[in-house]
């Protein structure tokens, strides 16, 4: 069974959503990254959504795209991405780690290669933003192989018939966008999201987890009683940026410990 | 012989197109091209496109015997195919005009772009601006800077401009904001891309509306020079002008189909727009697959050309497929040789053409200087150059 799935069954028998924060690998610097991913697990998160630098994310709103140039200006691309991820696994074997990025990068080292070098890192998921399921059978195919998950996302406009099809390729989780919008845009509508998470479930049982417009603690509280999953990204990568180079770690623990509380405390009830 | 019928239903000619983006943009992609195959064989749709194309862009445009142009280069006669004539000056208006309508139909009250050289950005603030629509242009921050005049233009047409400052600052950043702001505003948003680039099925979108220009040669060219060109010439950044003006012609097959990329300070410098003839990786961006600029990591390398219209690391994905299959051949002009040519065909035949369009002119003149007198090369005049005179000005020395 993948890492990604005990993790969520095991939640499932706490009644928890997990957290799930996103941080940019490389960013503000390749030697931070390992320590980073470090205290998000120290402080709560249960997976790591690891972000491959890129010269053009389409997909990311300026927070994560200024961390993107941040890495690339500390020469991180996608193959450091990947031996930054092999570091961490060296001291933490258990946390599911989940790779994010772009198509172009991962061709451009060839898709054998790509999966050869992450399953050597232990990773568990794939996220290629830019690769709908038309468009990625065959990658899709390779990764499963190898029994690495290959997660995709569905958007507020997702059809029912689309979230079927997504459904089929998908493993993991289903990643489900918020709003309609780039990463870290406006706030979200709770009300819709649990209207959408509902809608997906009945075409799946992956676990679904909701993104991109996850800003502060009571709507990670409020997104953790309606999904299975929080990912916040550009709230902590944004964290990362406008910390002083000696507060980065003590700020990020304590996001994440606040996050952590918000979500645990969501269906205790 | 097969008839030519690229793209097939995903918009993949052969290896190359497709639809790279986000979930986030399938909806609209998908509505999009549904509204698109419904209007585009619509003879209502149709008549109103070609009424605007006539009395408003001032269709057909004249092909013009540049004479003393022949004279000097000593070989084939060169045509040239004026799109600089059009309304807002450049071939670019002839897309813009046809998606502008689709956007019209779709009860799309607001239309977003982007643009390089500022003539895309040009083009659809006019046509929005005519059909009373919202207008929104994106233009890396570089690129507001070397074309102010047309920054400014936009502006008096109302359409609000925003400078891009991530990236390199250029085409292919305007690109990625404007993708960003469409998955934002999707439903009230239509997104005029501005060449024969990104997701299905803007490739065949942009290229059908531009083929107009083709189509009109196929029918002047037995006017005016008795036969059918031999080669015809035009510029690649994204390639919607060479599409334009290549698409009737592929399946004339003793007609030679050359693109000319932009090769910068050289192609060998490293500082250069021409994935084509720099045989540049096979790539994804801005959704599609194609030839793409890029290091050993997939990372888009930037580019450089004089010609802010030229500045783009890939190039449309048809293009790509016409050169592996041999159909059409690339080639790139440096930057000094194209405003050489800016500068001749100012003073030999007294038009001044745009920097983009410059590169064609100067490697038709290289080739028909290889060609005979009966043979014939038509240049598609892709756009004027009014909007370069600051450009030039500045390399020549003279402040404005
Ligand atoms: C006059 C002119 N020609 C050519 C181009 C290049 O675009 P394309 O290759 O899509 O024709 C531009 C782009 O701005 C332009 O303004």
């Amino acid at each position: 069974m993948s890492k990604i799935k005990v993790t969520f069954e095991k939640l499932k028998e706490a009644n928890k959503s997990a957290l799930i924060p996103f941080i940019t690998a490389g960013d503000p610097h390749p030697k931070d990254t390992v320590q980073l991913m470090d205290t998000l697990v120290e402080n709560g998160a249960d997976m790591i959504e690891l972000g491959i630098p890129f010269s053009d994310p389409m997909a990311d709103g300026p927070v994560i795209q200024r961390a993107s140039e941040r890495a690339l200006n500390n020469k991180v691309g996608i193959k450091d991405t990947i031996k930054l991820a092999k570091d961490f696994r060296k001291t933490n074997k258990e946390t599911p780690l989940i790779l994010m990025g772009y198509a172009n990068p991962i061709e451009a080292i060839g898709v054998e290669n790509f999966i050869q070098l992450i399953k050597e890192a232990q990773i568990d998921g794939v996220i290629t933003v830019d690769y709908p399921p038309e468009e990625s059978r065959e990658f899709v195919k390779k990764l499963n192989e190898q029994k690495i998950d290959s997660i995709f996302l569905l958007s507020p406009t997702t059809e029912d018939e689309r979230i079927k099809l997504i459904a089929e390729q998908a493993s993991g989780f289903l990643y489900y966008v918020s709003l309609k919008g780039v990463t870290g845009a406006a706030n979200i509508d709770i009300k819709q999201v649990s209207e959408k998470v509902n809608n997906i479930k009945k075409y799946s049982d992956l676990p679904v987890a909701v993104g991109f417009g996850v800003r502060d603690a009571d709507t990670a509280k409020s997104v953790a009683e309606i999904s299975d999953a929080v990912v916040i990204g550009s709230r902590i990568v944004k964290e990362i940026e406008a910390s002083e180079k000696n507060h980065i770690f003590s700020n990020v623990k304590k996001l994440v410990e606040s996050m952590k509380n918000a979500i645990d405390s969501s269906k205790a009830q | 012989m097969q008839p030519y019928d690229l793209p097939d239903e995903f918009g993949h000619f052969g290896q190359f197109g497709g639809t790279f983006v986000a979930e986030t943009l399938i909806e609209a992609l998908d509505e999009l091209r549904e509204m698109y195959t419904k209007y585009k064989d619509d003879p209502e749709f149709l008549a109103e496109f070609h009424s605007d194309l006539k009395h408003f862009v001032g269709r057909p445009s004249p092909i013009y015997f540049a004479e003393r142009l022949t004279k000097q280069s000593g070989g084939a006669k060169i045509f040239l195919k004026r799109e600089d004539l059009n309304h807002t000056g450049a071939h670019k208006v002839n897309n813009t005009v046809g998606q502008a309508l689709l956007a019209k139909k779709m009860g799309k009250p607001r239309v977003i772009a982007e643009t390089g050289a500022g003539q895309h950005g040009v083009a659809t603030a006019t046509i929005a601006a005519r059909l009373g629509l919202e207008c929104v242009v994106y233009m890396g921050s570089e690129d507001v800077k070397r074309q102010s005049p047309n920054v400014y233009r936009m502006k008096l047409l109302g359409a609000t401009v925003v400078p891009v400052e991530s990236g390199s600052k250029t085409l292919k950043d305007a690109l990625n904001e404007a993708l960003r702001d469409w998955v934002t505003n999707v439903s009230n948003t239509f997104y005029i891309i501005g060449t024969v680039a990104g997701p299905h099925p803007y490739p065949m979108m942009v290229r059908d509306f531009n083929s107009v220009v083709g189509k009109e040669c196929l029918e002047q060219m037995p006017e005016i020079a008795n036969k059918q060109p031999d080669a015809v010439v035009a510029c690649v950044g994204g390639g919607s002008n060479a599409m334009g003006i290549f698409y009737p012609y592929i399946e004339h097959k003793d007609v030679k189909l050359i693109g000319v990329e932009a090769a910068g300070e050289g192609i060998e410098t490293g500082k250069h727009a021409a994935p084509l003839t720099s045989n540049s990786k096979i790539g994804v961006l801005h959704g599609n697959r194609t030839y793409l600029m890029q290091n050993a990591e997939g990372q888009i390398i930037e580019t450089h050309s004089v010609s802010a219209g030229l500045d783009y690391p890939g190039v449309g994905p048809e293009h790509s497929w016409l050169k592996d299959s041999g159909r059409a051949s690339y080639v790139a002009i440096k930057d000094d040789e194209a405003l050489e040519a800016f500068h001749n065909l100012c003073k030999v035949e007294g038009i001044i053409p745009a920097l983009e369009t410059s590169h064609a002119l100067a490697y038709a003149q290289k080739l028909a200087s290889q060609m005979s007198s009966e043979e014939v090369i038509l240049v598609n005049l892709s756009g004027r150059g009014d909007k370069d005179i600051n450009t030039v000005a500045n390399i020549s020395g003279i402040s404005l």
